[in-house]
């Protein structure tokens, strides 16, 4: 199953974003393989409707799963929408996230 | 007499928009214009606060049209979401999706212009009021006031500014910041007051305001608010840039205390009402010099 965790840059050091649709990258973790790739966020800069946007990147990703401190309100409709599993975290490494994933 | 639209705008809030507009519309009610003042902070507007002589006329609801999509009709061929601007049509491919974001249409039409399978009809969506008061002169005060958790004023702004065709003079109190909202406010004004204040604040946020109006060709004023206050920054920029200065208003306990209550200083005393019909002749003296 692929996971999207939201990170501030792009490494497994790095920390969790503070938000979801206006984050820096996304780290995507396959439990399957093992392996995390990251992608920038094309909705980053989105002048509004930030969150469906990024909602849209992971699921063309085929992520089952986003970790996030949390979730706008859109974000969080298009997710439910498309069942995509929200767990919040926050003030951690990607790595750490990862772990505990496992 | 010809029609005159006179606009109140502030990049920065709280520089006195409200202040101004409502004493001067004050100040005039006895002149014999035929005039209104339109409340165009359509997020939060208070000019009714001070002005609450008048009488309650009606409301009229603003509405948008917002797509409403048949899932049965829809192809999924993506040329709605191609010609959105907004990101309100949230479409992916796999799994085959498309959801219409409410919040974020601006009602444009152009995801029904560009279904060729029917799929898309359109539905109303409440933005919000424009309430009418209209007192003993004749004259009326003119409210835009958003629906609870709508977050986009313009059409209700533009819906207020039409009320108020048959007015021989319009005052429009604009919405703060160099937005939409002060944009749609300020397009079909003859002439804008920016109200400022001497801070370093109001002073960046009235430069950009007045980049935006030069670009639209508005002619317009300065008012400085709490003038004695802060430093004199504003005062000289305007020198420096050739831009009226059409009034100063002393920083004053009178002022805020009659402000506080909903009172309008040109209630209080005559001087305010001098004041007041001199900053009218001031506007109309340099309205008249611009053309």
């Amino acid at each position: 199953m692929k996971i999207a965790i939201v990170s501030e840059k792009k490494s497994l050091d790095a920390r969790i974003d503070n938000r979801f649709g206006r984050c820096a990258y996304f780290a995507i973790y396959d439990s399957d393989s093992k392996t995390t790739e990251f992608f920038p966020n094309p909705a980053k800069d989105s002048p509004e409707g930030a969150g469906p946007e990024a909602v849209k990147f992971i699921a063309s990703k085929g992520v089952k799963k986003v970790v996030a401190p949390e979730y706008g309100r859109k974000a969080e409709a298009m997710l439910n929408k498309l069942q995509i599993e929200m767990v919040q975290d926050k003030d951690k490494t990607i790595s750490d996230i990862i772990k505990e994933l496992e | 007499m010809t029609a005159m639209t006179i606009a109140f705008a502030s990049g920065k809030g709280g520089t006195g928009k409200t202040f101004i507009s409502t004493n001067l519309f004050n100040a005039l009610q006895s002149s014999g214009l035929n005039m209104a003042l339109v409340d165009c902070d359509a997020e939060a507007p208070n000019d009714r606060e001070f002005l609450r002589e008048g009488v309650f006329q009606g409301t009229c609801a603003v509405t948008q049209k917002v797509p409403v999509i048949d899932k049965s009709k829809c192809t999924y061929c993506r040329r709605c979401d191609e010609y959105c601007n907004f990101n309100a049509i949230f479409f992916l491919e796999e799994p085959p999706t498309i959801e219409v974001l409410e919040e974020l249409c601006h009602g444009c039409g152009a995801c029904s212009v560009a279904c060729e399978y029917g799929a898309i009809s359109e539905k109303d969506d409440l933005l919000g009021y424009v309430n009418r008061y209209r007192f003993s002169t004749g004259n009326e005060l003119i409210e835009g006031r958003m629906e609870v958790g709508v977050h986009v004023s313009v059409e209700i702004i533009k819906a207020a500014i039409k009320s108020a065709d048959a007015f021989d003079l319009v005052l429009l109190d604009s919405p703060p910041g160099t937005g939409c909202p002060f944009i749609q406010t300020v397009y079909r004004a003859d002439y804008v007051v920016l109200v400022t204040e001497p801070t370093p604040f109001g002073l960046s946020d009235l430069k950009q305001s007045l980049a935006i109006l030069k670009e639209m060709g508005i002619p317009c004023g300065v008012i400085i608010n709490r003038a004695d206050m802060g430093s004199n920054d504003a005062r000289n920029y305007l020198i420096q840039e050739n831009i009226p200065l059409l009034m100063s208003v002393p920083f004053g306990k009178e002022i805020a205390v009659a402000y506080s209550k909903g009172e309008l200083v040109t209630n209080l005393n005559d001087d305010w009402m001098v004041k007041f019909t001199e900053l009218y002749h001031a506007i109309n003296k340099q309205f008249e010099a611009e053309i």
